[in-house]
């Protein structure tokens, strides 16, 4: 088949327009050609003849009449071993890599391997000759550090196929073949360990899809607890900036509980980029012993990159997270920030002078949004096993105004939103997320029904809080008011965490139910506490032990002897339940 | 030789087009007229229709004046020689000094690559209390002054640019009322900081679309300096004018506006330019402070929102005095626990404080009785809005951390300032001691 080529007509801004002979697709891939340099650049209008190009680099010093190379490919990623620890710009080009070859600087139409061609990995087959397989089907399978990465017949292999033959277990690198298949026809293909699949299409070679429904810890306390997420889900993180979005991203690519992390830095900051760059080979992960870099995957299209592999980045960590749930692990994707995504996608539709939507968005924003969501997912593989890819998006709407397009367009695809507040970030209150605002469909990691109860004391202790700063503290009744310490004491000790504690900063799930029990016990109960003054006193004498608590190492002689006192404490002021835990407890045990 | 073309087919605004071939885009051109000659820059081609945004603005240009074709895309020269120099936002000279041609460079160029960025870690030191105790200025960060207009946002700018530890300061006016301009030249002259000053300035009475340039030029100046190993430190004052300038110019050219008029890449445009702050691994830096007016007090409105959610913290300017709530330095945590080790505990300890003096005030104003703790707390923000949040404070960190103490033993015990009590131990000041020495 022969590729089209074209001439540039016309040039604005990114967008470069066409005329081309040949056939050409949507999406496909094409080349500027520009001295000796090729620019990379992507279909995203074709009208009779002229096709429109977004192209992913700068476009200065593009001519009429330049020569185009169409590819005949759409925009893809290569996916093999080795992904794993990479660094990537939007468009899968390995960062370190090019600083080798290009310097300081991002120098275009400098395109390398995502994949290391030299790298060797030790290749043991799962098939013999003669096997049956269709695509998505392992043929063998590699270590890459802690993972078995399976080695897959191509995604994009229709029909099924005989193996004809595949070569004894060994030392191979990515592009040696390693197997040979026959089609229906009797037609030879010859296998590698990499192949490539287009970004903009999910991948789809699953049994079924399952209910998100096991927690995907996080280790932050108000998350688990209140808002939780599900192995599978999807959560979306607005915020005004400074209430620390990208801090929590942070935190979470840490210590989350899953397989893999994959993180698109899309149009932010690059310094904040450096820091996981930097610090993640340095951090051991306790579960494996291994550092952080060797689960993660980095995409980085910061703000000053190129606006159109910044529309590009997101897709490319999402089918590099699909590639991994193939092979049967948990992959979480995290996204910061969807909005600079959005505003990429405006940018473009601005160009191509499309009637606009709401803020000049285009109007197939929701779609676009929805349609990047629910590529996450869980699922059970051909083979039985079970993969699943969770997403979580930060959304920086303008002025911290939530009714904005991008929120609203997230917010009816997602299944938790951990809204983030000035407020709260203004009085350091960490992480800033607004446990009255914020929702989650997903189940908690604790009893559900003491979780809820825990909600509506903090729907109350906030209603007193705006009361009393009506009345004031002499107007409102004991009664109230200790009701309002129990939810200030709750957020003090529960939904506030201190990421900078070594032992605070992450709490497994075990601690989080045996902490919140005791929590659940003091909410439970009313205390036997006469004046204001003394509830004061109290309040603050047990937060300063439980926060002690807090910080003491799990199961620690400390943390055993800080307990004792808190539980003294309790009992202590022990009065009867309330009449509405009363219940729930006669449910429960029930 | 390039040819001249001497029909211009359409003039809308500040936008000219021309039939010709073989342009470029981002190309220059000059455009001959009856009013002496300007640049002009491609921004658009469709077949042989190009179209060029004229720098002086496209009044007075008529259909029969001449463009002709440089063959290059916007440059300035790159030397020594830039030192001390006053240019306009074209990169003409505005003193009365030689125009440089030699060592031409593209402005503009490309970003940064993430994986060769570093790990921030020098202080940039100012003299200011506010900024090098409460939040302090890491070289190679990115920060706006927000403000409104009025406040004295040029006056600080100045006073940092004399007093920060850097080799350089590239000075960027974007719409500079004439008043500001000269009061930037005769300070920095006076200080004797001129000779290793740059001024790239465009005034308010200027052309429009040279406003542009400003960040631009100044920041690939500043960007050969840092690779040459210099501390290079970028005032750009105001961005909210080069933010205003973007948004006449793409009402003109009919772009689809997305948020108060403003372009839809409104955040693009600035991060291209604030991004290029960085610190080169071997080789030196480029810090930006920039001034960011926010129009009616508003930090919700599209140029400060848009700056906030990219520059990596920011100063508030109120009153005549950097706000305690609100500023803030991204980058503080990298350096600060390297330079006294109280000196995280003053910053945290005093500002909470100071938070609990603001809640002591508004009872007061709300006529509730004050008790003996809140009489404490009004006498410690009276000394430290004097003596710590004036801007005419002008004393070393070291200095700055002692008053710090003495402003706490004036007003408090030590148990009353929640700070650890060995440090309360060391830094404690007794009577006539260390206090003398700090207000001294």
């Amino acid at each position: 088949m022969t590729h089209a080529t074209g001439k540039v007509v016309g040039v604005n801004g990114n967008l470069v327009a066409v005329e081309f002979e040949g056939q050409v697709s949507l999406n496909e891939v094409g080349y500027v050609l520009l001295g000796d340099k090729r620019l990379k650049s992507e279909i995203i209008r074709v009208r009779g003849a002229r096709a429109e190009m977004q192209v992913f680099e700068l476009t200065r010093g593009i001519g009429i009449g330049d020569t185009v190379e169409f590819s005949s490919e759409l925009l893809a990623v290569e996916l093999g071993p080795g992904l794993l620890g990479k660094v990537y710009d939007g468009l899968q080009n390995p960062l370190p890599e090019l600083a080798e070859q290009a310097g300081f600087f991002l120098e275009r139409g400098v395109y390398l391997n995502a994949l290391s061609r030299e790298t060797v990995w030790s290749f043991t087959p799962s098939v013999k000759a003669g096997d049956t397989v269709t695509r998505g089907d392992s043929i063998g399978s590699v270590p890459e550090g802690i993972f078995e990465h399976r080695i897959m017949v191509p995604f994009h292999f229709g029909g099924s196929y005989t193996v004809d033959s595949v070569v004894e277990a060994g030392e191979f690198s990515v592009t040696d073949t390693v197997a040979t298949l026959k089609d229906e026809k009797g037609n030879q293909h010859e296998l590698t360990m990499v192949f490539e699949w287009p970004v903009k299409r999910a991948i789809d070679i699953y049994a079924e899809r399952l209910k998100p429904a096991d927690p995907m810890v996080t280790k932050v306390r108000i998350i688990d607890t209140f808002i939780p997420v599900s192995l599978g889900g999807t959560y979306c993180i607005p915020g005004p900036f400074g209430a620390g979005k990208t801090v929590l991203q942070q935190i979470t690519s840490r210590n989350a509980e899953v397989d893999i992390v994959i993180v698109a830095a899309c149009g932010e900051r690059a310094g904040e980029v450096v820091e996981t760059l930097k610090e993640f080979p340095e951090l051991i992960d306790p579960k494996t012993g291994r550092t952080l870099m060797e689960r993660t995957v980095i995409i980085c299209n910061t703000s000053s990159m190129p606006v159109a592999s910044r529309e590009a980045s997101v897709y490319t960590a999402v089918t590099i997270a699909e590639y991994y749930r193939q092979m049967g692990l948990n992959v979480l994707l995290l996204a910061d920030s969807t909005s600079r995504w959005a505003q990429a996608m405006r940018e473009m539709s601005g160009r191509l002078e499309e009637i606009p939507g709401e803020e000049a968005f285009p109007a197939y924003l929701e779609s676009v949004i929805a349609g990047f969501y629910e590529r996450a997912g869980k699922v059970r593989l051909k083979d039985g096993t079970i993969g699943s890819i969770t997403i979580g998006g930060t959304v920086s709407p303008a002025g911290g105004n939530f009714e904005e397009p991008v929120t609203q367009a997230t917010l009816k695809v997602v299944g938790a939103f951990h809204g983030l507040s000035r407020e709260r970030s203004d009085a350091r209150k960490y992480p800033s997320i607004h446990p009255l605002e914020s929702w989650s469909k997903y189940p908690t990691i604790v009893h559900p029904r003491k979780a809820e109860y825990a909600r509506e004391l903090l729907f109350r202790g906030n209603e007193v809080g705006q009361m009393m700063k009506v009345v004031g503290e002499e107007g409102t009744s004991t009664e109230d008011f200790v009701e309002h310490m129990k939810s200030e004491f709750l957020d003090a000790v529960y939904l506030q965490q201190n990421a900078f504690d070594p032992v605070d900063a992450a709490v497994s799930t075990e601690r989080q139910v045996h902490v919140f029990d005791i929590l659940f016990d003091l909410m439970a109960c009313k205390l036997k506490l006469e004046t204001k003054e003394e509830v004061r006193h109290y309040f603050n004498a047990l937060r300063q032990r439980f926060l002690d608590y807090n910080s003491a190492e799990w199961d620690s002689e400390e943390f055993k002897k800080l307990e004792n006192e808190i539980r003294g404490m309790i009992d202590e002021k022990r009065g009867e339940y309330e009449t509405a835990a009363q219940e729930l407890l006669e449910e429960i045990n029930a | 030789m390039r040819k001249v073309y001497s029909k211009i087919e359409e003039i809308s605004g500040n936008v000219i087009a021309v039939t010709a071939e073989g342009v470029r885009y981002g190309e220059l051109a000059v455009v001959h007229s009856s009013h002496g000659d300007s640049l002009a820059e491609v921004i658009q081609l469709s077949y042989d229709k190009v179209s060029l945004q004229v720098f002086s603005g496209g009044r007075g240009v008529s259909t029969g004046d001449e463009v002709r074709f440089l063959g290059h895309p916007m440059q300035v020269s790159f030397s020594e020689n830039l030192l001390g120099r006053i240019f306009d936002g074209g990169g003409r000279p505005r003193d009365n000094g030689p125009t440089l041609e030699e060592n031409l460079i593209e402005i503009g160029g490309p970003s940064v690559n993430p994986s060769k960025r570093i790990i921030p870690r020098n202080m940039v030191r100012t003299g200011i209390p506010m900024i090098d105790v409460f939040n302090s200025l890491v070289e190679s960060q990115k920060l706006p002054i927000f403000s409104v207009s009025g406040e004295p946002y040029n006056q600080l700018l100045a006073r940092i640019a004399m007093q920060a530890e850097v080799d350089m300061i590239i000075l960027g006016g974007i719409g500079l009322k004439y008043d500001d301009y000269l009061f930037f030249r005769d300070t920095l002259e006076e200080g004797g900081a001129l000779s290793r000053t740059i001024f790239f300035v465009h005034t308010a009475s200027d052309p429009i679309v040279e406003s542009l340039l400003v960040p631009d030029i100044s920041l690939a100046v500043a960007e050969r300096f840092a690779l040459q190993g210099k501390k290079v430190l970028v005032l750009l004052t105001d961005m909210t004018n080069f933010a205003d300038s973007m948004k006449e110019i793409a009402i003109t050219q009919e772009q689809v506006p997305s948020n108060r008029g403003y372009p839809g890449d409104l955040y693009s445009q600035l991060a291209s330019r604030y991004e290029k702050a960085v610190d080169f691994e071997g080789a030196g830096s480029i810090t930006i402070l920039g001034v960011t007016t926010m129009p009616g007090d508003d930090v919700t409105h599209p140029v400060p929102d848009n700056t906030g959610y990219i520059t990596e913290g920011q100063y508030y300017l109120r009153n005549g005095r950097i706000e305690p709530f609100g500023s803030l330095s991204r980058l503080k945590q990298q350096v600060n626990d390297k330079t006294r080790k109280d000196h995280r505990a003053v910053m945290d300890g005093m500002i909470r404080l100071y938070a609990e003096y603001r809640e002591s005030l508004e009872k007061k104003s709300m006529g509730f009785r004050m008790s003996e703790w809140d009489n404490k707390l009004l006498k410690y923000g009276y000394l430290f809005e004097r003596d710590m949040m004036d801007l005419s404070v002008n004393i070393p960190l070291e200095q700055a951390l002692d008053r710090g103490w003495s402003i706490l033993s004036d007003c408090f015990e030590p148990d009353e300032t929640g700070l650890r009590t060995e440090l309360c131990k060391e830094f404690w000041p007794t009577r006539g001691g260390e206090d003398a020495k700090a207000t001294a």
